[in-house]
């Protein structure tokens, strides 16, 4: 397979600096505007974009996503829109890993085996799917597989160490570490706790890249964050500027990446 | 003792009934639900958990609530029946329980489940409030604090419940998303538990969401199934021939028809709610008019289009307002063990009218729907012929949907 996953997250280590990974929902405010956007994240130093695909009932989010799935489902957002935003992402930008975001129910609609190879077909790098547990595993899991997408799993402060064998069995890609018990947007975990539960996944993760999520807005966090993991995930605060500016968001998403990417390259260098 | 070929040991190890159920929730609940279901197990087994809870639905619920023959209904649907035509129509008085609905059962289990895992707080999602006052109900007597997500539109409908959890001392959260009814309070709902795993104890108020919920909540309404069939032999000296329950995700029916899954001379009807009609688009019957998928943390039959976007119910009814179904039910039709059917807005309306008028009992719209059934197919069955039907709810928190309905004002 050609990874990009696994060359991104080798290159930024060999600079020293941790993955910059960046959300923005889908078709948001409508479909036509997300490449400007996509291409703002690439533009501001993301290295790794994660492509939201709106839902109507997005349980496991806070009110910015919310707003931004209504935002992108009222202009008529529809899967292929997101397949083709995908695949044109893919024309643009060759080698920037791109991975979709969303639950259950849009994925399977179709049938797995469908998603996973229209996912394959658009370029797109990996699936993180908020509502597919270990549990449920045969749901998408093998689809993907069989189709050479990862499989990105999530952890979280719940998933204790009797857990976690079954979490990273299966898990590809990065291993998504939610900090917070709770919802997209709110508060962000205290450092201290992110540096040991990042440090108990690595000694079971193996190679697995480590990328710590929720509650990230100002470069100071992400690059706190930056000094322990392999890299920060920064979504609802990208989703507030798309709210804001609507279809001229790009250059105050380009900005406040770029802020976030220097962040992490000043970072102090870890012995 | 070996049970083959019974419909009544699902679901299985993973909670799937047939292709149905599972544990569709964020890896963050994942740990808390194996914890419930550990914790539901061992209460199952353990006989002091079945005496309180019998005990507090004698003594608190007032159950065993009436198996009721319907005369006057059973001879008003006569009237208009065929010549030998007409099934006797009895109801399982479930709208007589404190707080007027089949709610609390399950809420008694549930709240129960909470104190035995050390739980201190209490959340809920409802629609037409009769689950949210149980609730609250129970919280009250149990002194624990009690938070009710419940859609803003729900709550214009359904105000007097509204008044009535504040009464209870919960705090009530209005849901401004989407349609603004049950299936956004569920969001909410969830929303909630997620932020808050460690002390709090989501009461799910239908047999629906992720493993072990649909389990548990149909154990705790099978009280009424369990009753109903000891009643029936007692005052009739045999098994019905037909059950009818109202569906909405399903709990009141599943309750009434698990216990005699396995009885194979009683037919079985769930009547889902049609709004303004199928074709019109503009109804919740996730059965007639849904596809397979994974909402709220079960994979079951749900009102969808073809990208998997859920799609808005629409019924008078709240407590029916809702796009998806419980998955034991998706399995049971599929399987074809119970049928189902779907009654409309108005023909519930008309049902309301007709139980009022023939038996001086004002039902609530959930039920309507169910009694709108039977009127159906009462006509079309022989007059030695028994129907059980749930009249799971009262009427009292309908009265002015129902007025404004027929133009009156109050
Ligand atoms: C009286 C009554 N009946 C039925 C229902 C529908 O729920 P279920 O299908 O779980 O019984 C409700 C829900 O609020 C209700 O209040």
């Amino acid at each position: 397979m050609n990874d990009r996953l696994s060359a991104r997250f080798a290159a930024c280590k060999a600079q020293g600096r941790a993955a910059l990974v960046t959300f923005v929902t889908g078709g948001d405010p409508t479909p036509g505007d997300t490449a400007a956007v996509l291409d703002a994240l690439v533009a501001g130093g993301a290295d790794v974009i994660e492509l939201g695909m709106p839902f109507t009932d997005p349980m496991a989010d806070g009110s910015a996503i919310q707003l931004a799935n209504l935002r992108s489902l009222g202009s008529g957002t529809k899967t292929a829109d997101l397949f083709a935003i995908a695949t044109a992402f893919r024309q643009r930008h060759p080698d920037v890993p791109l991975v979709l975001m969303g639950y259950a129910n849009p994925m399977i609609r179709r049938g797995a085996d469908w998603f996973a190879a229209q996912a394959k077909a658009a370029g797109v790098d990996g699936i993180i799917c908020v509502d597919i547990p270990p549990e449920e595993d045969a749901e998408l899991g093998p689809a993907l597989d069989d189709a050479g997408v990862h499989m990105v799993r999530l952890a979280t402060p719940t998933t204790d160490a009797a857990r976690l064998p079954q979490v990273l069995d299966g898990a590809s890609g990065f291993l998504y570490y939610v900090s917070v018990a709770g919802i997209t947007g709110k508060q962000q975990a205290a450092t201290a706790s992110i540096e040991e539960a990042v440090a108990r996944l690595k000694a079971s993760a193996g190679d697995l890249p480590i990328v710590v999520g929720f509650g990230v807005r100002t470069p100071e966090q992400a690059a706190a964050i930056g000094r322990v993991a392999d890299g920060v995930v920064v979504g609802s605060a990208i989703v507030d500027i798309v709210g804001s500016h609507g279809n001229q968001a790009a250059p105050y998403v380009q900005a406040y990446v770029a802020s976030l990417r220097g962040a992490l390259e000043t970072r102090e260098k870890v012995a | 003792m070996t049970v083959i070929n019974s419909y009544r040991n699902q679901p299985d190890e993973r909670g799937h009934f047939g292709q149905f159920g599972g544990r569709y929730v964020a890896e963050t609940l994942m740990p808390l639900i194996l914890d419930l279901e550990r914790e539901y197990r061992a209460a199952k087994a353990d006989s002091e958990f079945a005496r309180e809870f019998e005990w507090l639905l004698e003594h608190y619920v007032g159950r065993p609530s009436p198996l009721y023959y319907a005369e006057r209904l059973t001879e008003t649907l006569r009237e208009s029946a065929p010549d030998g035509k007409g099934a006797q129509v009895w109801f399982k008085r479930d709208e007589l329980n404190h707080t007027g609905a089949h709610k609390i059962n399950n809420c008694i289990g549930q709240i129960l489940l909470a104190k035995r895992m050390g739980k201190t707080r209490i959340i809920a999602e409802t629609g037409a409030g009769q689950h949210g006052v149980a609730t609250a109900t129970v919280a009250a007597r149990f002194g624990l604090p009690c938070v009710i997500y419940m859609g803003a539109r729900d709550m214009e409908r359904q105000q007097p419940n509204v008044f009535r959890m504040k009464l209870l001392g919960a705090e009530v959260i209005g849901v401004e998303s989407g349609a603004r009814t049950l299936k956004d309070a569920m969001n909410e709902a969830l929303r909630d538990w997620v932020a808050n795993v460690h002390d709090t104890f989501y009461i799910i108020g239908t047999a629906a969401g992720p493993h072990p919920y649909p389990e548990l909540v149909r154990d705790f309404q099978s009280v009424i199934g369990k009753e109903a069939k000891v009643q029936m032999q007692a005052q009739a000296g045999r098994l019905p021939d037909l059950l009818v329950a109202a569906i909405g995700g399903g709990s009141n029916a599943i309750g009434l028809f698990h216990p005699f899954l396995d009885d194979a001379s009683v037919r079985m009807l769930g009547v889902e709610a049609a709004g303004h009609g199928i074709e019109s688009g503009a109804h919740a019957a996730s059965l007639a008019g849904g596809a397979p998928g994974v909402l709220h943390g079960n994979k079951t039959y749900l009102l969808q289009d073809d990208d998997g976007q859920i799609a808005e119910a629409h019924s008078i009814s709240a407590g029916l307002d809702y796009p998806g179904i419980g998955p034991e039910h998706s399995w049971l039709r599929d399987i074809g063990r119970v049928e189902y059917t779907s009654v409309t807005d108005t023909e519930a309306l008309d049902a309301f009218q007709l139980l009022c008028r023939t038996e001086g009992i004002i039902p609530a719209l959930e039920p309507s729907h169910a009694i709108a059934a039977v009127a159906r197919v009462a006509r079309e069955m022989d007059r030695d012929q028994i129907i059980c039907a749930n009249l799971c709810g009262r009427g009292d928190k309908d009265i002015f949907t129902v007025a404004e309905a027929l133009g009156v004002a109050i």
